[in-house]
C-alpha cells in the first residue's frame, strides 16, 4: 500500500494583481517521480515554494508527508529536502565543508557526521574535489554537491527545482542516474523541468503548468498520445517534386509554403529505410531530411495551442 | 549528542567567509587606516579645530571603522539570499535568529578587530588619550553597541535589496555618513543646511561621546543621545531583518 506523499488542492497564490497559481490539485504517491513540466513563468518554483513551506498560498490546502504544509511546518521540513533552481552552494566553502555544515545543521554527532559526509563524496565522484574551494566547482559539480547537501538529512521527499537546467549532456545523464538511485531506494521525488526528455524519461506521472493551471496530467505516455509523435521532415526543391511525394506518402502532411511533407515515423532505421526506399522506387529526391521527436514546444502546442514563448510572457 | 548550538554553526561559517574574503578584510581594516594617514598628515595642518587633529579625528575615523565594514556585510548577506542559501536554511528549520546573527556578530567583531587596529596605528602618530579605565569600558561599550545596530541596519539592506551590487550600494549611505557628521571636521565649520544636518544626524552624538570618553570628559547628554540613537537603528534593523528573512523566499 502506498499513500500519498504530496497532495495539494486549490493552491492559489498572487504576487499583487498577477495570478501565479490558479488551483492547482496535485496527487503524488509516496515512492514515485512526479513531474512539473512547463516553461519559464509557468508557477514551477512558486508550486515548490509552497509545497516546501518557503511561501505561504493564498488558498487552498497542501499536504507533504501526511503534514500541512502551513501550520505544521516543521513536521513538513523534517521530511523534506529541497534542490532549488540555482546550486545552493556555499562557494567560500571546500565540497567537504559545505557537507560537515549541513551534517552540523542536521545535529549528527561527529563520527557520524564524518560517516555521511565521507559515503556522500564518494557516491557522488566529488573526492578529488572535496577539499577545493566551491568557486572553482563546474556547473555539474555544483549541482551535484548541492544534492549531496540535501540528502545529508535523509529526507523522505525530495523537490528538485530545475536540477538540470544549464548543464552540458553528460552532466544531466549523471544527474539523472542518481535520480533514479534515489527513488530506487524508496525517495519520493518532486521534479520540476521544462523539458519533456527529462520528464519521460524519470517521471512515473507528468503535469503540465501553463499559466497557473495544469493543463494536462498522467503517464507520460498518456500526454504523449496527445501530441504529435516522432515524425519525419523533407524538404524539396521544388512543387512538383512536393507534389510526387505526397502522392506517394498518402499518410502525410504537406506545407505549400516551406515545400515539405511530414511524414509519421517511429525515428527507427527500420522505417526511416523503408521510407527512403520508397522515395526511391518513385525517383524523389528531397533537399533535406531530418527527424523530429516531440519535445515542450509540441505538448504546449497541442495542449494549449500556443507555443512555449507566448505562455512564458 | 555532541551537537552544536545553530548559532554557533553559522558563526563559523561567517568567520571562514571573512578569512576565505581578503578584500573584505582590507575594505575594513585597512581602509580606515589609510583614511587616518589621508587626513592626519595630508589634510590636518589645513584644519583648525583647536587641538592636535589627530586627536580629534581619531574617534570620528572609529566611527568611520564601523561603517566602512557594512558593505561587505551587506553584500555577503545579499548572496546568501540571492543564492538560495537561505532557502536552505529555512527549509532545515534554522532558525533566523542563527543566520542573521551570524552575520552581525562577524559584522561587530571586524569592527572591533579594524578599531583596535587604528587605534593602535593613532598611538604611533601621537595620539594622546586622558581615558580611565571606566572611559574605555564607555569606548568599547559603544563601539559594539553601535556595530550591533549598523549591523542590523545592514542585514535587514542585504536581505531586501536585488543583487549583491545593490546592496553593496545600499549600504554606500552608511559608509558617507561620517563625513556629514562633526567626525572629520567640526559641524560649525560646515556650510548652511549641512551643518545642521550634521548637528542633528545621529553620529555626531556618537562621536562627541567618543570624543569625551577619551578626554575623559563625556558629557552626559551626548552619551544618553548616542545610546538612544544606537537602540533605535538597532531595532528598525531587527524588526526590518525579521520580517523581510519570514517573508521572501
Amino acid at each position: 500500500m502506498t499513500g500519498s506523499a504530496i497532495a495539494a488542492s486549490g493552491l492559489r497564490k498572487a504576487f499583487g494583481d498577477k495570478i501565479v497559481l490558479d488551483g492547482i490539485d496535485l496527487d503524488v504517491r509516496a515512492g514515485t517521480v512526479f513531474s512539473l513540466l512547463g516553461p519559464n513563468g509557468a508557477g514551477k518554483t512558486t508550486t515548490v515554494n509552497v509545497l516546501t513551506t518557503l511561501m505561504k498560498a493564498d488558498g487552498g490546502t497542501a499536504r507533504v508527508a501526511g503534514h500541512d504544509v502551513s501550520t505544521e511546518t516543521k513536521a513538513v521540513r523534517a521530511a523534506i529536502g529541497v534542490t532549488g533552481q540555482f546550486a545552493a552552494v556555499d562557494e567560500l566553502l571546500t565540497g567537504q565543508e559545505n557537507l560537515q555544515l549541513m551534517a552540523d545543521l542536521n545535529r549528527l554527532d561527529s563520527a557520524e557526521g564524518r560517516r555521511v559526509v565521507t559515503e556522500l563524496l564518494e557516491r557522488f565522484d566529488l573526492v578529488d574535489s572535496a577539499q577545493k574551494l566551491v568557486a572553482t566547482y563546474s556547473g555539474g559539480m555544483r549541482r551535484k554537491l548541492d544534492l549531496a547537501m540535501t540528502l545529508v538529512g535523509n529526507p523522505q521527499i525530495i523537490f528538485l527545482d530545475e536540477p538540470t537546467t544549464g548543464l552540458d549532456p553528460r552532466s544531466r545523464r549523471i544527474m539523472w542516474e542518481i535520480i533514479r538511485k534515489l527513488v530506487a531506494d524508496g525517495v519520493t521525488i518532486f521534479l520540476t523541468t521544462q523539458y519533456l526528455d527529462e520528464a519521460d524519461q524519470l517521471a512515473d506521472r507528468i503535469a503540465v503548468l501553463d499559466q497557473g493551471h495544469l493543463v494536462a496530467q498522467g503517464t507520460p505516455d498518456d500526454l504523449k498520445h496527445q501530441v504529435p509523435g516522432t515524425h519525419v521532415r523533407l524538404r524539396f526543391a521544388t512543387v512538383p517534386e512536393l507534389d510526387a511525394a505526397a502522392r506517394v506518402l498518402t499518410d502525410s502532411t504537406r506545407d505549400d509554403e516551406a515545400l515539405t511533407l511530414r511524414v509519421p515515423s517511429d525515428g527507427g532505421t527500420t522505417s526511416l529505410r523503408a521510407l527512403l526506399d520508397r522515395l526511391d522506387e518513385h525517383s524523389i529526391t528531397a533537399e533535406e531530411f531530418s527527424v523530429h521527436t516531440p519535445e515542450l514546444d509540441d505538448v504546449f502546442l497541442a495542449l494549449t495551442g500556443r507555443p512555449t514563448e507566448v505562455a512564458a510572457r | 549528542m555532541s551537537a552544536t548550538p545553530h548559532s554557533m554553526v553559522m558563526l563559523r561559517r561567517n568567520f571562514k567567509h571573512i578569512a576565505r574574503n581578503p578584500t573584505s578584510v582590507f575594505n575594513a581594516v585597512l581602509m580606515p587606516i589609510v583614511i587616518l594617514l589621508l587626513f592626519v598628515y595630508v589634510y590636518g595642518d589645513a584644519f583648525n579645530v583647536g587641538v592636535d587633529y589627530i586627536d580629534y579625528a581619531t574617534p570620528g575615523l572609529i566611527l568611520l571603522a564601523v561603517c566602512y565594514g557594512l558593505g561587505a556585510t551587506a553584500t555577503a548577506v545579499n548572496s546568501d539570499m540571492t543564492k538560495g542559501i537561505i532557502n536552505r536554511f529555512k527549509v532545515m528549520d534554522v532558525s533566523r535568529g542563527a543566520v542573521l546573527t551570524g552575520h552581525v556578530v562577524a559584522s561587530v567583531l571586524t569592527n572591533v578587530v579594524a578599531i583596535a587596529a587604528l587605534i593602535g596605528v593613532a598611538f604611533l602618530l601621537g595620539f594622546s588619550v586622558s581615558a580611565s579605565f571606566l572611559d574605555w569600558l564607555g569606548v568599547v561599550g559603544l563601539v559594539v553597541l553601535l556595530g550591533f545596530a549598523t549591523g542590523w541596519l545592514t542585514v535587514a539592506l542585504g536581505l531586501a535589496a536585488k543583487s549583491p551590487e545593490t546592496a553593496g550600494l545600499a549600504a554606500v549611505p552608511l559608509v558617507m555618513l561620517p563625513f556629514f557628521s562633526s567626525a572629520i571636521v567640526p559641524a560649525e565649520k560646515m556650510g548652511p543646511g549641512v551643518r545642521q544636518f550634521a548637528e542633528y544626524q545621529p553620529f555626531t552624538p556618537i562621536i562627541e561621546s567618543l570624543r569625551g570618553f577619551l578626554t575623559g570628559a563625556a558629557a552626559t547628554t551626548d552619551v544618553i543621545v548616542a545610546v538612544a540613537w544606537c537602540v533605535a537603528i538597532a531595532l528598525v534593523g531587527y524588526l526590518w531583518a525579521s520580517s523581510t528573512f519570514k517573508k521572501r523566499a
